[in-house]
């Protein structure tokens, strides 16, 4: 009955561009060579169009062309079991962020990330999810948060940030132009961004505010394959923008969280969105392009640029963060495999909500550290996704390195001139 | 004679029926599911992205030549091989003039033949070598990989026996071994050769959308 459900969900989920996919695929197992999971443990299972198996026998039994003469000769894939569903658990929610970094060198630019969420909507159909991610998924519907951040939380925090910048924030203000939207690891773990957006919004005139009815960017739903949750979760955010009559919904420092409300939102709800969506590098950096936003000195030390996939890769931001970065700090330097084809965190599409897969997710931070170590003498790693950065922090001292990860919104913040007449940012190279 | 004259007739219209209507069933039964109407905002025009990425892929980008070199040479070995053979070889010229298109176009010296059949076989051998000898490559394939592989291999070899043009049952076994090939490839991963442009199109269509070609 479980491999039933699941049989079911993946054969209603592929339409025409899954099925090119599937149809496309030559077997030639390039996509192995972009993959930091199958490089970090050289294991052929964690080959990535290996992990669709249980989708594609699904599709070649069912739904395919020629699929009902295939199966009347006995040519047709057997019928996907419970047991190899189980099997592949650990190949689709472990060893998978949905990077999307095997689609760049697959000859048949085939989608693969975009298939794994496909199959792990089989899996939710079935309920073999890993415990991590449907407990973060009851708290996000429940509580308002994966993480478990209720209103009153959220109220004491954004408090304290005021306080301590100095500059009062208007929650649930009616009619500001922007609506300031938080990822749980945002809110608990690097709050300082509320402050230096504080500070930053106050010195671009932008008028702004966060709703505590949708305060949570992250989207489990997204994460774990479940679109009935993506879709409540969207739909709160949807709610409070369209309540407080906002012009845009700010997409913060969080990759998926951009994925899940620019371009897969209104998708899931259905419709077109009243208010537009911005990413906030790409806020920040129309800003300083405006000389709306005033920095003065540099940070002298030799950084280097870590790009959040689903920003980067899949999110088409690329030139934003090398223009801000550029503006504030001396030392850039930028990593192999730069911007669209850098190498995952590991901690990515859920993994790191998902305890069952913490070794998977130190092992493959391998390739992230030598990206690192390969520039010598890197001295701090700048990224824009507080997932990312909570994910590459606790690598860091599980390898025992000493190198701090900075938010580039901070960073920013650190070197903002408030003092009045300074110089707006040089023009950026990118 | 009589097996020489159906190989040559009716079996090479049967063959040639299935083919088409074969591979036409089955790219219409892929483009049939659709696709739900994309209802988030472009950063950018869709069809360019799709464009790009049609071509982009044909090439290893994004600095992952290193990784993928073997495949990248002996892919491209046995495709411009294999296309050069079966577009300018003179008896192909001929035959598709005679038999299917009516009219016909210059054909590759003797020499150049010579070394696009070489290509050919050679990067098909090594594709396939890599399938067997690769754990990796092991893990992914099925038998489909391997008959497709074989078939082709085949349809090369008898057309290099057949080259001469000096045997009738030698060009009989070459078209013999076409029509198998024919009436196998929509069945299978041959299909490849049309699929492609679906594949790259529709991840150029959802990436550009949102700037990027991936």
């Amino acid at each position: 009955m479980t491999a039933t459900k699941a049989v079911q969900a993946f054969v209603d989920t592929v339409d025409a561009a899954a099925a090119s996919y599937i149809e496309a695929c030559v077997h030639c197992g390039q996509c192995a060579r972009a993959c930091h999971f199958y490089e970090t443990n050289d294991d052929p299972r964690l080959t990535p169009i290996y992990k669709l198996q249980p989708l594609v026998k699904a599709y070649k039994r069912h739904k395919a062309p020629f699929s009902g003469i295939k199966r009347a000769l006995g040519l047709a894939p057997a019928e996907v079991t419970e047991d190899e569903l189980n099997e592949w658990s650990e190949l689709v929610y472990d060893t998978c962020n949905m990077c999307g970094r095997c689609t760049l060198v697959c000859p048949m630019g085939i989608d693969i990330a975009a298939m794994v969420r496909k199959v792990r909507e089989g899996f939710v159909a079935a309920g073999i999810v890993p415990e991590g991610l449907t407990g973060a998924a009851d708290r996000a519907i429940n509580i308002g948060s994966p993480l478990g951040i209720k209103p009153e939380t959220l109220r004491k925090i954004v408090n304290e940030q005021a306080q301590e910048v100095g500059i009062p924030v208007e929650l649930d203000k009616e009619g500001a132009d922007y609506l300031v939207i938080l990822s749980a690891m945002e809110i608990l773990n690097f709050y300082e961004v509320i402050g230096a957006l504080a500070r930053i919004f106050k010195q671009a005139g932008v008028s702004w505010t966060i709703s505590t009815d949708a305060y949570e960017a992250t989207n489990i739903g997204i994460q774990m394959g479940d679109k009935e949750i993506a879709r409540t979760l969207v739909g709160r955010i949807v709610a409070a923008a369209e309540k407080l009559k906002v012009k845009y919904v700010i997409s913060p420092e969080c990759g998926h969280a951009y994925t899940a409300l620019k371009w897969e939102g209104p998708n899931l709800v259905g419709r077109p969105y009243s208010f537009k969506v911005i990413h906030i590098l790409e806020l920040l950096d129309q800003l300083r392009r405006e000389g709306k936003i005033r920095t003065s000195g540099m940070d002298k030390r030799r950084v280097t640029y870590h790009d959040p996939c689903q920003i980067v890769r899949r999110g088409g931001v690329v030139k934003q963060p090398r223009a801000l970065l550029n503006a504030v700090s001396e030392g850039f330097v930028e990593m192999k495999n730069a911007g669209v084809a850098n190498i995952c965190c590991g901690g990515g599409g859920g993994v790191s909500s998902n305890p069952r897969a913490e070794d998977y997710r130190l092992r493959a931070f391998a390739s992230k550290k030598k990206q690192i170590d390969d520039l010598k003498g890197i001295e701090a790693l700048v990224t824009s996704c507080a997932n990312c950065r909570n994910v590459i922090e606790e690598a860091i001292d599980a390898y025992g390195m000493e190198l701090p990860v900075l938010g580039l919104t901070e960073l920013l913040a650190e070197y903002l001139d408030e003092g009045g007449a300074g110089e707006p940012p040089k023009p950026a190279e990118a | 004679m009589i097996l020489v004259e159906i190989i040559e007739g009716p079996l090479w219209y049967i063959a040639a029926a299935v083919f088409v209507l074969g591979a036409l069933w089955r790219i219409i039964g892929i483009l049939r599911l659709g696709r739900r109407t994309d209802l988030s905002v472009p950063r950018s025009a869709a069809l360019p992205g799709a464009l790009k990425a049609l071509f982009r892929h044909m090439l290893p980008h994004y600095g992952f030549f290193n990784r993928t070199k073997l495949h990248v040479f002996a892919g491209y070995l046995f495709h411009l091989g294999l296309f050069a053979v079966l577009f300018f070889a003179a008896p192909h010229i001929t035959f598709l003039e005679k038999r299917v298109l009516g009219f016909g176009w210059e054909a590759m010296p003797r020499w150049a033949f010579i070394v696009a059949a070489q290509a050919a076989f050679a990067g098909l051998i090594l594709l396939w070598f890599r399938r067997i000898a690769d754990p990796t490559m092991r893990q992914i394939s099925d038998a489909d990989d391997h008959i497709g592989s074989w078939l082709t291999f085949i349809a090369m070899l008898t057309g290099c026996l057949a080259l001469q043009e000096s045997n009738v049952s030698l060009r009989a076994l070459h078209m013999l071994a076409v029509e198998v090939w024919l009436i196998y490839f929509p069945f299978s991963r041959l299909m490849h050769a049309f699929t492609f442009v679906l594949s790259r199109g529709y991840t150029g269509i959802v990436y550009g959308r949102r700037g990027i070609t991936p």
